[in-house]
């Protein structure tokens, strides 16, 4: 109908293009390969570097002997490796990677490219449990060594029950600008209570402190297998997603028309964010600027389609956070930086650099 | 059986009525136009058919209730082009107009299939867009992107198609050829349009039914020739419509 612009405007059908050339939105496997082969560079090198530096071939030695269980010697190197720097790294990584898949979602979800995974207000809700359990040394029965973890988790899905019910009464439809509002003012809130905490904390103000500046050191395997199991749950159902989210990405409103069961599709991501930056905020504290920045430089490689967004998320996500992690270690060493400190500072200094190239570019 | 009935339709924002009590049908090969002057409530019909708002009365397709429906089974049967569209990030022109076919295949595993590529590329070239197809989106001007959101929900390949202000954006070449395109597709058999529309000539050049609406209720609702009788349309625009469209008119007969 549109003759005059069109190629072949005659309005005909147009030979179907053939089985060779059919249209693919998601990554093939040498894509894959390459963030994989990234990834363990990276974490290789996390491991390997540190206040005492192991050489490459001794760290990949030990580690090929502890996956093959083979008979490890107890060196000093063995125990830094396999008892410090393995668990941290991977726990890192798994973190760096849930906070960015979680962050890529919200931002798709809520078409708001300042979204992630706290907007719901949910991390700050973790974090108040992970306070209350340091302040008031609330010790759990049968689980001592987990009880910062389980309160964090506890107060996490509280805060959710609670910001989607208020949501519900406020707005049946759940509308994307009351759920962001009733976040922002939930996490206002938890801030003031957990302000009021921390005053009166007395001799526990600094690990309080420490905690909520996010750090991963101290990580164990049990975290690590924690956030895996987490990640590989929570990360399944927001990639089966991909499609509703890049809907959502083009509009509300639009998804609907195209039968996109908004409703479903908007609670069930929001959960699953919600479970998994539980996990995240219970075992670092609250990571900032992960979530926000990874999806946007991934964005500017990948382009805004789910399919790719949210794997390369994962992975980049991962090698970030890993990077700022060796970061925080070595840069003042002996001295530790907590990791949320490093996040937030080369965080916001990307998201300024990407801001003003999106702006340039968009002019 | 007709194609799509409203009955007693009633659109309540809290205390504030904007739809009150208003019927009509839609018959196989019908184009009905939606008139009205601003605030008539016109799009909250749309919205209302779109299940986006909470309506009383009855809306039913092919004789089923439109409430029992799922969103994929209504996407597949009612094309619906908003008013305004607005992309938050810069998804290329063949993505969103692909979009259109996710009430076919809705699972994330559903494969591509030659009806899917099919579609999309006679909605591409329909619409004339098929050029632009890598580009973003965000760098096409109003009328481009109206034009992607027609192509999109033509290759959701609905019986009806509901367009609110299709127009809207569109240069005048391109407003002829977008209501040559809609009544070319209405040709098929199994399909109508309902659109919402502000030029009354357009209205009365393409409309075979026009519902006027003024403040929610129904004024008139009949063939071209039955609703715009001077009588209805100077009360419902509280003005002479008719001496109006023809002073425009005469600038044009030299």
């Amino acid at each position: 109908m549109f003759h005059n612009r069109g190629k072949n405007g005659d309005g005909s059908a147009v030979p179907v293009s053939s089985k060779e050339k059919r249209y693919t939105e998601g990554f093939g496997l040498p894509a894959y390969l390459i963030f994989i082969g990234i990834m363990l560079i990276v974490m290789i090198l996390c491991i390997c570097v540190g206040s005492v530096n192991v050489p490459l071939k001794e760290t990949i030695r030990l580690i090929w002997s502890a996956v093959a269980r083979q008979a490890v010697s107890s060196d000093m190197f063995s125990s830094i490796i396999l008892a410090v720097r393995v668990p941290r790294v991977l726990c890192v990584a798994l973190s760096g990677a849930a906070l960015s898949v979680c962050g890529a979602a919200m931002q798709g979800l809520l078409k708001n490219p300042l979204a992630d995974g706290s907007t719901l207000g949910v991390s700050s809700g973790a974090a108040l449990g992970a306070v209350l359990a340091i302040a008031l040394e609330i010790s759990i029965p049968f689980l001592p060594f987990a009880s910062t973890m389980l309160m964090a988790m506890l107060f996490a899905f509280l805060s959710l029950m609670l910001i989607l019910s208020l949501a519900y009464r406020l707005d049946f439809s759940l509308a994307t600008n009351t759920i962001i509002l009733i976040g922002v003012i939930f996490s206002m809130f938890v801030s003031s209570v957990m302000s009021l905490v921390i005053a009166f904390s007395g001799e526990h103000l600094k690990s309080i402190t420490y905690w909520t500046m996010g750090s991963l050191a101290g990580s164990n395997y049990r975290n690590a297998l924690v956030l895996l199991i987490a990640l590989l749950i929570c990360g399944t159902v927001i990639m089966l997603h991909a499609r509703e989210l890049n809907a959502f990405a083009i509009g509300e409103e639009n998804a609907r028309h195209i039968g996109v069961n908004v409703k479903r599709v908007k609670l069930t991501i929001m959960i699953t964010v919600s479970v998994l930056i539980g996990v995240c905020v219970s075992i670092g504290g609250t990571i900032a600027f992960v979530g926000l920045v990874t999806p946007h430089m991934v964005r500017m490689i990948t382009g805004p389609n789910h399919k790719r967004i949210l794997p390369a998320s994962i992975f980049g996500g991962a090698t970030f956070l890993m990077l700022c992690d060796l970061v925080a270690r070595v840069i003042i060493n002996p001295i530790e930086l907590p990791i949320g400190v490093v996040t937030s500072l080369i965080g916001a200094v990307l998201f300024v650099v990407i801001f003003y190239q999106s702006r340039r570019k968009s002019r | 059986m007709k194609m799509l009935e409203v009955n007693n339709m009633i659109v309540r924002y809290g205390t504030l009525t904007i739809v009150n009590d208003v019927s009509f049908s839609l018959d196989e090969g019908e184009w009905l136009m939606l008139i009205g002057p601003n605030g008539a409530g016109k799009s909250t019909i749309v919205n209302a058919i779109a299940q986006s708002v909470d309506y009383s009365g009855q809306i039913l397709y092919q004789g089923r209730d439109l409430k029992q429906f799922k969103p994929v089974e209504l996407a597949k049967n009612i094309g619906i082009l908003a008013q305004n569209h607005s992309v938050g990030y810069s998804f290329t022109v063949e993505e969103v107009v692909r979009l259109g076919r996710y009430s076919y295949a809705p699972s994330i595993f559903s494969r591509h299939t030659d009806a899917d590529e099919e579609s999309v590329e006679r909605a591409l070239e329909l619409t004339g867009i098929k050029p632009l197809m890598k580009q973003s989106v965000l760098t096409l001007s109003g009328g481009e992107l109206q034009r992607t959101f027609l192509a999109q929900i033509l290759a959701q390949n609905p019986n009806i198609l509901i367009l609110d202000e299709p127009t809207n954006h569109l240069d005048l070449v391109y407003q002829k050829q977008t209501f040559a395109l809609i009544q070319e597709w209405l040709k098929e058999s199994g399909r109508s349009v309902i659109s919402v529309v502000h030029d009354l000539s357009l209205a009365r050049a393409y409309g075979t039914k026009c519902l006027m609406l003024k403040s929610g209720e129904k004024i008139a609702y009949g063939t071209g020739k039955e609703v715009f009788s001077p009588e209805i349309l100077n009360s419902v625009y509280s003005m002479d419509v008719a001496d109006w469209m023809r002073t425009m008119l005469s600038q044009w007969q030299e």
